[in-house]
Formats: C-alpha cells, structure tokens, sequence
C-alpha cells in the first residue's frame, strides 16, 4: 500500500508537469502580443516594452520556462497584475471560506443522501422510494441560487433562525463562522445529495441482489445490520468516488453559491481573475486544481483500500 | 434413532408468484425429517428445490414469491404464520441454512470471525470474550487448519473449500434443529466435496440435526441421503428410502432422471477413423508475471505463477481428448492459450500444421476460425441484444462470406443442432439453456472449424439435458469429422464422451492416454484421487444396483 502510494505521488510528477507546461504556452499562445494584452488598449509602447522584460518574454522559451518552474517550486506564483500583490498571498486568503463550505457541504451531502439512498433501495417501489426519487429530480433541475435564495427567504428572513450572507474566519469564534456555513452549505449540496442519493440506490440494489445478503438474512440478522453492516459498505466504492470528485469540483468552482451568499472564496476569484485576464492569478489557479485533482484521486483510490480488503496495491 | 415428531413438517405447501396473474410454483409439497436424519430433494433446475428450501426459512424473495397456502412447522412451531421478528430468532438458532457458492455467500469486507460472531451477538448474551471461544470452537469442529489466522482472515483470501467449511460452522454455531443445505457441494472440486459431504455427515451424528440436503446431483444423493424426494415442476413426484428408490424407481419421470446420470465406466474406445492430425500442442507453457513491488527492478527477480507448465498433446480429426482436473489445475488457461485468447510464455501451437503459437494478430486472423470454442454458461455467451441468426453469420461474415449464403447457412446449422429454422429470428432469453448450449455449438460450427474447444460446455445443464447436449456432439463429430478438445472437472461425462483423457495437477499434465485405460486403471495418484472422491461411485445407475 505504502509503495502504491509513492508509485501514485511519483507517477503525479509527469502530470503537474504537463499542466504546467500547458499553464505556461497559455499565456505565450494567446493571440497577439502577450504584453500587449496584459498593457491593455491604453499603454504605451514602452510600458508594453516593459511589461514584456517584466516578464521575461524577451527571453527565448525554454528559458522563460525554466524560470517560471523554478519559481514556482519557491512558492512564487508571481504578483497580481491587476491588485499588484502576490498571487499565493490572495489564494491563501480564500482559500478557508472555500474549504470551510466544501467540507460543510460534503458533511451534509453524505448524512442527508446515502440514508435517503439506503432506505429508497431497501423499500424498492414504495411510497418513501418515490418520494426520494422525485426530490432528487428536483435537487437536479432547481438551479443552485434558486435554491440558495429560497433558503435565505425561509430561514434568514421569515424565521431568522440564520444570517442572510457573509463569511466569518474559524479564528473568530466557531458560532458565528458555522452559523454562516449552514445556509451556504446547504445549498450547494443540493444537487450532490440529488446525485448521491441516487447513486447509493442502484449501487445498493445491486448489492442486496448478492448471496451474502440472503446469508446475513438467514443468519437472522435484523434489517438495520443488514443494510448498514453487510450491504452499504459492499455499495460503497461508487460512492465513494462521486463524493471525492463533487469535493474537488465543490472546490474549484462554486461561484454560483459564493455569489448568492457573498462569501469571499476562490470561485468568485477565479471569475474575477478570468475577466480581468489577470494571467498569472489564471495560472496559479489552474495549478491549483489539478493538483487538488490529482491529490483527491490519490485518497479516492487508498480509500477504495480502506472499504474493501480485497483491493490491495 | 427417529422419534415421532419430524423437526420439519411441511404440509400441502403452495407457493405462488406475486402480482395480477400469479403462477404456482410449488403445487402442495409435503415432507417431513426427523432428527437424525437427512432428506434429500433432488431435481433439475426450475423443479421447485430452492423454493421449497427458502419458504422454510422465510427467505422468499417479498416482491416475487409468496406462500399461499400449506403448513410449515418446525418442532411444532408454524413458520408460515410466525411475525417476521419471530423468524429473525428463528433463523441461525434454530434452523440455519448454507448455500451452493461458497465464493459469494460470505459478505467479502467483513473478516470471518465478525461474520461467525455476529450471529452470537445477536441470538445470544454471551460476552466478546465467550463469543471468540465459541467461534473459534466452532472452527475448530470444521477442521480447519490455523483457526487463529482464519478468524482474521477475509473470506477472498480462503479457498472455496475452506469458505464452505466456514459456512458450516456459522450454520451449526447454535447446534439449530434443522440445517438446511441447498447445493453444498455443486460449487466445489470433487475431493473437496467428498471432505464437505463428510463433514457434514459428521456433525449431523454428533448434534442429531435434521438436514434438508438440495441437489441435483445423483452421485451426492448416494453419499448422502437417507431418504429422498424426487421433484419435478412443483411436486414431489417420488418418495422414499435411499436405497428402495434408486434401486426401485416406479415413477416414469424418476427413471428417466437416473437413466441420464452418465457411468463412471468409460464407453469402449472408438476406432480411430482419421490420422490428420489437426492439433498438436508441445511443451506449451503460461506463466503470470509477479506482482509489481516499489523498486522490484533491483534485486533477485522473483518467481511468477506457471500456471501451464510444459504441457505437450496431439488431437486427431473426429477424435475426442478430455482434459480433466480440479479448478485450478490450469485446464482453462491451457484451453486459452490453445485459443490463442491469452499468450502463451513459450511452447508450440500447431493448427492443422501451422504453428500459431506466436503469430501477432494479424497473421493469427486465417488460423482463428479453424478452432472454435463452446463455453460454458449458455445464460451469458451469447449477446442477448442480437439475433440467433445475426449472432450465427456474424463470424463467417467477418471471414468474407456473403450474408446471404451465411444465412443459409445458419439455418442448415441449426436443423444440425436440432432446433426449429425459425429460431433464426429469435433472441437468445427465448431458449432454454440446453437449446442455448445447442446454439452456442451452432455458433462454433458456422465457422466450419477444424476443432472445437469446449470448456465445461455442459457443467451448468441438468443431466437429461446433458446427456442430449453431449449425443449432440457426438452426432456431429461422427457427421462432420470435427476434433473436440473437452474441458470438464466431471469424470462421469470425460468418461461418456472422450478417446482420450489427460489429467492435470497444478499446471502439469500427470496422466494421459486413452479414456478406458486413464480412467479405468489409473497410474498415478493423483488420478486415483479423483477417481475415489468422484460421488456415488458406489452405485451403478444404469443397473439400478451397488456396484458389484
């Protein structure tokens, strides 16, 4: 186990480096002088001039290369050319309020779907079957800031059990960050909770067609044993893989949800990035997912492990 | 040893299919066991064994089956009118059941001993610590080797044998009155089932439980039963001690189920018809490569698995060689590399003269339809999205034959194989699966090869239908002058169908020769093992009478 994981974390090398080359030509590729466009219409052509040494792009390629990897290696994302602060220091700014809301919606997406999932598979064609079949169609087709406001409107406003938005930091006191986490969280699981509902359904039906079922049965186990102990953890390896791939892509771009509830993640810096054509917050973010890809596959495979002692690497 | 209340009673048992035109599919069975004793209910597939057995244990499927109308007790108690609750208690305490696949009936992310303990946990007070004595007892009676390192192991890690045992010992765990056995022993190689035949035999003597024995295998009903019950479409058609109604058969159905079990003795040999040697194997071998290790590149290589190991055979035009051996012996890997499905490590392959052995795919394409292969679960070799006839034509179509004449073609083929010309538009879920195997033949044939591999191509049928499938083939070798390499773990059928017969032992051929000395006066050991263990050896069907 211990090899496959070094195996994985060597074999991750090659990818990353493939993004970022890819990270790299996209600047170099884009039509028109790369300076120019980060001048703007306005500049000068000295300033352009500039911007181009600023860069290195009088350099030949390789060596422009070679100098953004090592960089990178040293942390160094580069400078924002909109805000003029360093890249790494506004992604780590948002990168709490981001995690904080993925973990909290992946929680509630996991309590709330694999029981409903569970329950709808073991009453296959009853009235709590259908029921939860037909809610997660909604979960599906509601847009997500539909849902969002709806949940401001009930909870926020008629019952002001919870704030409307904002985001507070964990450091300023667990109250107040969870209470804003709830409504946001919520939201954004709505259709990961549709999905994975669904997902534990088929996957438990097929389950408890196994000959290991009728065995707990005739055993004379109790139903809760039976689903929970010998079916959902057989059920478990699907879904296990949509939960890992609706986390990274909970991280990567939650803009919607962010918007609705006005809390500062990196969603909402990716869009702003992307329609500044801030390049080098672009690169840096690029990079950053797929890393988080490549690290969330890792775990999602190691926990396959975990689940079934029959995979072994 | 029989006292006069039965441990299980069913009475006029009728069980129908659910929904707005239900189908009876058990007509009012009635048995009864007493302590001691071992019933067995014997039929081919569809004739009601399983669902007499789960009805007892009130396990029928809740959408599909339900009993309406019988009586089932146990020491007294109605099972058919118990709460579901009440049969909870029931089931592992008093009544226990094991099932035909050792391979999936043990849940595969839980450790054997989680899986022996819950059943205390939730039937008894006992306390962790008397749980783990209980359990490992209980291993122990089974006699299974390392019972410490079993307890912690999973069930993949276990050989079918060993999770069968494991089996037993949840069922008997709570000494229940009754043990229901439905197919113990199909799933299993022929020395193991002859340990789990007497295993069973064992502790049935030493706790006095009632068995429920379900096969379909006339052989094990020998070795096992004290009375019997004969079963055809949902009811008992025959009843009687073991030995009265083997020896005595009075109904027509029942007669013609032991005329079909096929003899230990082998047939007399055939006379060679043919030299052409269409097939000729030597010194082939299959090796797996080991598994992969960080920095496996540095330091002694280590070994893989040979699964095949030197093994060397001619096969002549219209003749039959049966490989036989226990699962795996390496007999389906050999049939494989003979295919060429996987790659042989070294060795030569010579179809009719042509050395195939390392041919790249391309080069390989002229020599495939020249051997052709029948498999063995008739349920999923075909594609069930095709017709008969597109699946018959798609093989010759692909060697440049026109659809047209294919098709002709197809349906000459299946008069070949016995069935109706208008099967040709049909899907395979129309058939049965011994007309299924009669189609998957057909499909071989289309091709027009030189030799037929046919692996365990009729282990999934019943023995009447068995024994058609394989006058089948016979009409055909002696027809068309087809070679048959068959692959079979059944002695019975290598010695009705096969010239020759050549045995393996973990990826080495150990005997070979022709079928009326190898099975009839066996050199080796290993040999005379399998021979031994083979059930119902005892009994000569065919005379109706022990063996003299």
């Amino acid at each position: 186990m211990f090899a496959y994981f070094v195996r994985r974390l060597l074999a991750a090398i090659p990818v990353m480096l493939v993004v970022a080359l890819a990270v790299f030509l996209l600047l170099r590729l884009a039509p028109g002088d790369p300076a120019a466009i980060i001048a703007g219409d306005t500049a000068s052509a000295a300033q352009i001039e500039s911007i181009r040494v600023a860069l290195g792009l009088d350099q030949p390629l390789h060596t422009q290369f070679y100098l953004w990897i090592s960089r990178l290696l040293q942390g160094d994302f580069g400078t924002s050319l909109i805000s003029q602060t360093s890249v790494m220091g506004m992604i780590t700014q948002r990168l709490e309020p981001t995690i904080s809301l993925a973990l909290a919606a992946i929680v509630f997406t996991v309590l709330i779907a694999v029981p409903l999932g569970v329950i709808a598979a073991w009453r296959q064609g009853s009235f709590i079957d259908n029921l939860v079949m037909s809610v997660s169609v909604v979960g599906f087709s509601v847009p997500v800031f539909v849902i969002g406001y709806l949940l401001i409107q009930v909870f926020a406003i008629e019952l002001r059990w919870l704030p409307v938005q904002g985001y507070r930091h964990l450091a300023d006191g667990f109250g107040e960050f969870a209470s804003r986490l709830v409504l946001p969280a919520l939201t954004l699981s709505s259709v990961y909770i549709a999905l994975i509902a669904r997902m534990t359904r088929a996957s438990m039906l097929e389950v408890l067609k196994e000959d290991y079922i009728r065995t707990a049965r005739a055993k004379g186990l109790g139903e809760r044993l039976v689903l929970f102990r010998h079916a959902l953890r057989n059920a478990g390896v699907p879904i296990l893989t949509v939960i890992g791939t609706g986390f990274a892509l909970m991280v990567s771009g939650v803009v919607v949800t962010e918007s609705v509830f006005n809390i500062p993640g990196l969603g909402r810096l990716i869009v702003d990035a992307v329609l500044a054509r801030d390049y080098p917050v672009i690169q840096a973010l690029i990079l950053l997912t797929a890393g988080l890809y490549v690290i969330i596959n890792l775990l999602i495979d190691l926990s396959y492990a975990l689940t079934d002692p029959r995979i072994r690497y | 040893m029989r006292n006069d209340t039965p441990v299980l009673h069913v009475e006029s048992l009728v069980v129908e299919t659910t929904g707005t035109s239900p189908r009876t599919i058990l007509k009012g069975v009635s048995f009864e066991i007493h302590a001691g004793e071992t019933l067995c209910l014997v039929g081919e597939s569809g004739s009601g064994k399983s669902v007499s057995s789960l009805a007892t244990m009130g396990l029928l499927p809740p959408r599909s089956l339900r009993a309406t109308g019988g009586r089932i007790t146990l020491d007294g108690e109605s099972l058919l009118e118990a709460s579901a609750k009440r049969l909870s208690a029931l089931r592992g305490s008093r009544m226990a059941m094991i099932f035909q696949e050792p391979m999936t009936a043990l849940n595969p992310v839980l450790s054997v001993g989680q899986q022996l303990d819950e059943v205390l946990a939730c039937h008894t007070q006992a306390t962790r610590a008397e749980r783990r004595t209980q359990v490992l007892e209980a291993l122990e009676q089974v006699h299974l080797p390392d019972i410490q390192r079993v307890y912690q192991s999973f069930p993949h890690q276990l050989s079918g044998g060993q999770r069968q045992r494991i089996m037993i010992a949840m069922a008997l765990l709570l000494k229940p009155r009754l043990l229901i056995a439905d197919e113990p022993t199909t799933a299993l190689d022929v020395t193991t089932q002859h340990q789990i035949l007497a295993l069973i035999r064992e502790l049935q003597e030493k706790h006095g439980t009632a068995v429920l024995f379900i096969t379909h295998d006339m052989g094990v009903v020998v070795d096992i039963a004290d009375r019997v019950c004969v079963m055809n479409t949902g009811e008992i058609v025959e009843q009687g001690p073991v030995r009265e109604l083997l020896g005595a058969p009075q109904e027509a159905y029942t007669q013609r189920l032991l005329a079909a079990v096929p003899s230990l003795t082998p047939r007399p040999t055939r006379p060679v018809t043919s030299q052409r040697q269409v097939l000729s194997v030597s010194e082939l071998e299959k090796e797996y490569a080991p598994p992969r290790r960080l920095l496996g590149f540095i330091g002694k290589k280590r070994a893989g698995t040979r699964a095949v190991d030197k093994a060397s055979f001619t096969l002549q035009a219209g003749r039959t060689l049966g490989i036989v051996g226990e699962s795996g012996s390496g007999k389906s890997t050999l049939a494989r590399c003979v295919m060429r499905l996987i790659d042989p490590t070294s060795g030569t392959i010579r179809v009719d003269g042509n050395n195939i052995a390392e041919l790249q795919q391309r080069s390989l394409k002229p020599h495939r339809g020249r051997i052709q292969m029948v498999f063995q679960d008739p349920y999923r070799s075909l594609n069930p999205r095709l017709t008969i006839g597109q699946s018959l034509i798609e093989g010759p179509m692909n060697y440049g034959t026109s659809r047209a004449v294919a098709m002709a073609r197809a349906k000459e083929l299946l008069q070949l194989v016995g069935l109706p010309s208008d099967a040709i538009e049909r899907f395979p879920h129309q058939f049965s699966g011994g007309q299924r195997q009669r189609i998957a033949i057909a499909r071989a044939l289309a091709m027009e090869p030189d030799v037929i591999v046919a692996d365990e191509a009729v282990s999934a049928l019943d023995v009447s239908v068995q024994a058609q499938v394989l006058a089948l083939l016979d009409d055909i070798q002696q027809r068309l002058g087809v070679a048959v390499l068959f692959i079979t773990h059944d002695l019975r059928v290598a010695a009705q169908i096969c010239d020759d017969v050549l045995v393996m032992q973990r990826g080495r051929i150990v005997e070979y020769g022709p079928a009326e000395e190898v099975l009839g006066n066996p050199q080796d050991s290993y040999t005379r093992q399998l021979i031994d263990a083979a059930p119902g050896r005892t009994w000569d069907f065919a005379a109706c009478a022990p063996v003299a």
